[in-house]
């Protein structure tokens, strides 16, 4: 679906990146998308860089450089698009090219025990060797200094079930002034282990780079596969992804809904919530086969189909669960003592979900129209199918109302998916995926229910996969910080539940 | 609230009905193996995109690798392998994961031991050390009114002081290890450890390297070992459950 036109790619020397980068947020208002570097070496070239734009029409341009092998340094785009400066501290731990003039240099997917010099996703590092422990000093994460202030840490084995990661809270007294997060402690070395595996296996990866979002991040690498190998699922196919990737949205918003609950300690909110996201998820097992849906996609098309009685069943259920949810909501909006809690907490300011690229629910609250259902739609879904919704509040509040909203139409939506495939002939489920396109990239995306996947797929001179990339709405973690500052420390549960992103497909 | 409460009046018991009636599963099940039917042909072997089956003078799945793709049924000629739904169960080793199981192997020391010392009640703390998190939204699963896992004398605490069992998810990344390992460290004895999943249980289906693991084995001593991809609520309460030896080793 989304191929980047040779007229859209521009390659530039690495000295002019940050300008021509700058140039295109400045004047054409485009937003970074993703970046993504590669090792190419081996092909007679250098590091490349490959920074993805998308225009306000969604039209999307690349913006490409060769940096010298010799010398891996270039100027850093951060200081001119500030939304760069995660992917450029990874490419420099992962590949070893050097953003000279970044802002923040510290690690980031890396661990500070991890050896300097030795960058995983460079083609010469194996990557089935185990690689020992440097001693390193401990050194303070967050900056404020000062008589009373404190710093408390948090993780990255947390109390609750949940994932991974550590914070460093420094403030005074109950106030929050500085979050430092450090995370990718599940970096399981997925984009590695991609390289050079066959299209199947790799789905097997994309499918669990998140557990509650598997659905989106698989149909985001199958398009890319689509595009490289120039295979259009039919028309059933994509309506099944749709309907399904709907039920993915349902479950996760749903229970989203009742863990911010948890957060403000609604005991009763989180058990009737429970209750509802676990129908959903049966719902799930029941016509995917796998309650999160693990299974259902693949390139060329889907692994399951929903015939008449299923589709039935799906109409049945949601049409239960929309009541009961419904009453669901009303009865949150009118306990007081709850939404009081959720009401002027964890502000993200539009500025800064706009300069460090937001995705997602928590753009959407913070006034950014920003959904790639409507931007760029895919599954079955036509343009104009699906209109952004946006709160202009930018609080735990706002993000509650959007995931509300969301789910409301998400019912709808799967309503009128299921009304077309109802009239659709049977079979045609998955269309043969011959070899990919060789030395050629392609960019899959979906809006999984945290926001945009990106995956960036490139193929070598026999058409094998040689760099997998993946941006997933979790990358929301670079604006956290900002939302938490000035606020309570213990509303800092309530606020991390209210962006509710994964670990999992971040540390990927 | 109120409106929550009345709500909550008029609701039924939401509490499944397992384990005293078997599971009602609905999912695409696991792959069960009928011998009679084999002609061991390999076609399955082949399309396991993460080798847990070998077939050789005979046939052999490790359920610690399977993720229950079901590319095995697909490919398999004789109808040898059937999806049948059924609890994909826990066992006290990853040998007792082999279907079908080599003969002679019934390991039910450590439920004995621990049933002995922890009586009926158990204390949960719960680990992530690196997964897709599709376990650790089970985990949570099992806590919800449906599965309610407190029916069980079963109940998760904050701080490992306060844990029996450390139920772990996940390949045992690198960055995980040693707080993995600190955990385990800080828990009394006697301690019990539950590895979910099939990352947990071998690494399945990432390869390690220089960021992933073979599992929780790799810094920890494991008790019970809970197959699946992700494995449902009620199989990982019965993984639990085989640990303070409350339930026999499924054999």
């Amino acid at each position: 679906m989304t191929v980047v036109p040779e007229a859209a790619r521009v390659t530039v020397s690495p000295s002019a990146l940050a300008d021509v980068c700058g140039t295109l947020v400045r004047e054409r208002s485009a937003r970074l998308v993703v970046m993504t570097a590669t090792d190419e070496r081996e092909r007679g070239g250098g590091y490349g860089l490959y920074f993805l734009f998308a225009l306000p029409d969604g039209e999307l341009r690349s913006v490409e450089a060769q940096v010298d092998p010799a010398r891996p340094v270039y100027p850093s785009v951060t200081r001119a698009v500030p939304a760069a400066h995660w992917y450029e501290r990874e490419a420099k731990d992962l590949l070893g090219i050097e953003p000279e003039g970044h802002p923040d240099p510290r690690r980031l997917v890396l661990h500070d025990d991890w050896p300097r010099g030795l960058h995983p996703l460079r083609k010469d590092f194996d990557a089935t060797r185990t690689v020992a422990r440097v001693a390193h000093p401990h050194e303070p994460m967050t900056g404020v200094r000062g008589e009373g202030v404190m710093e408390v840490p948090v993780g990255p084995i947390h109390a609750g079930i949940i994932e991974p990661g550590h914070f460093r809270f420094g403030g005074v007294g109950e106030v929050v002034l500085q979050l430092e997060a450090r995370l990718f402690y599940t970096h399981r070395g997925v984009e590695k282990a991609a390289e050079g595996q066959s299209v199947d296996r790799v789905l097997h990866l994309a499918e669990r780079l998140c557990g509650v979002c598997s659905l989106s991040h698989a149909v985001a690498y199958a398009q890319a596969v689509e595009t490289l190998a120039d295979v259009t699922p039919s028309r059933r196919a994509l309506l099944i992804r749709g309907i399904f990737l709907e039920l993915e949205r349902l479950y996760n918003h749903v229970g989203d809904i009742a863990n911010l609950c948890a957060g403000a300690a609604l005991q009763l909110g989180v058990y009737q919530g429970g209750i509802l996201k676990e129908r959903l998820q049966e719902l799930n097992a029941e016509v995917g086969g796998h309650r999160y849906l693990f299974g259902i996609a693949r390139p060329g098309g889907v692994r399951r189909d929903l015939d008449g009685p299923a589709q039935e069943r799906i109409l049945a259920v949601l049409a239960a669960v929309e009541a009961d949810f419904r009453g669901y909501v009303d009865a949150l909006l009118e306990t007081e003592s709850f939404m009081e809690r959720l009401r002027g907490t964890g502000v993200l300011a539009r500025e800064i979900a706009e300069e460090l690229g937001a995705v997602g629910v928590a753009a959407r609250a913070s006034g950014i129209a920003r959904d790639t259902r409507s931007s760029h739609p895919y599954a079955g879904i036509a343009r104009g199918a699906v209109t952004p919704v946006v709160r202009a509040e930018g609080d735990v509040r706002a993000r509650m109302d959007v995931r509300v909203e969301e789910a409301y139409a998400s019912f709808a939506l799967v309503r009128a998916l299921v009304d077309e495939l109802r009239d659709l002939a049977p079979g045609d489920l998955a269309r043969p995926v011959g070899a990919l396109a060789p030395d050629r990239w392609a960019v899959g995306m979906t809006e999984s229910p945290r926001g945009e996947n990106v995956h960036w797929l490139m193929t070598g001179p026999r058409g094998e996969i040689t760099r997998y990339r993946v941006r997933s709405a979790s990358y929301n973690w670079s604006v956290v910080p900002f939302a938490v500052a000035g606020n309570l420390l213990p509303d800092f549960p309530l606020i991390n539940k209210s962006f509710e992103l994964c670990y999992a497909c971040l540390d990927r | 609230m109120l409106s929550l409460l009345r709500r909550r009046l008029r609701m039924r018991t939401a509490a499944a009905r397992w384990p005293a009636q078997a599971p009602v599963l609905v999912d695409r099940g696991r792959p069960v193996f009928d011998a009679g039917r084999c002609d061991l042909n390999g076609a399955c072997a082949a399309a396991c995109p993460v080798a847990a089956i070998t077939v050789g003078a005979s046939f052999s799945l490790d359920r610690a690798r399977c993720i229950s793709c079901a590319r095995c049924i697909e490919a398999c000629p004789t109808g040898a392998l059937v999806p049948a739904l059924v609890l994909d169960g826990p066992a006290t080793s990853r040998e007792l994961l082999r279907d079908p199981l080599p003969p002679g192997i019934r390991a039910r020391e450590v439920a004995e031991r621990a049933r002995r010392v922890l009586g009926r009640s158990v204390h949960v703390r719960h680990l992530d050390a690196g997964s897709c998190n599709g376990c650790d939204w089970e985990i949570s699963a099992t806590t919800n009114a449906v599965h309610d896992i407190q029916r069980f004398g079963i109940d998760f605490v904050a701080s490992p002081r306060h844990a029996d069992l450390l139920l772990v998810t996940g390949t045992m990344t690198r960055n995980l290890q040693i707080a993995a390992r600190r955990t385990y460290d800080a828990m009394a004895e006697p301690r019990l450890v539950v590895a979910v999943g099939a990352c947990a249980a071998s690494g399945s289906p990432y390869p390690a390297g220089y960021a992933s693991g073979h599992g929780t084995a790799d810094a920890l001593p494991v008790d019970v070992f809970v197959p699946g991809c992700p494995p449902r609520p009620e199989a990982i309460i019965e993984g639990i459950l085989l640990a303070v030896g409350r339930i026999a080793a499924r054999a």
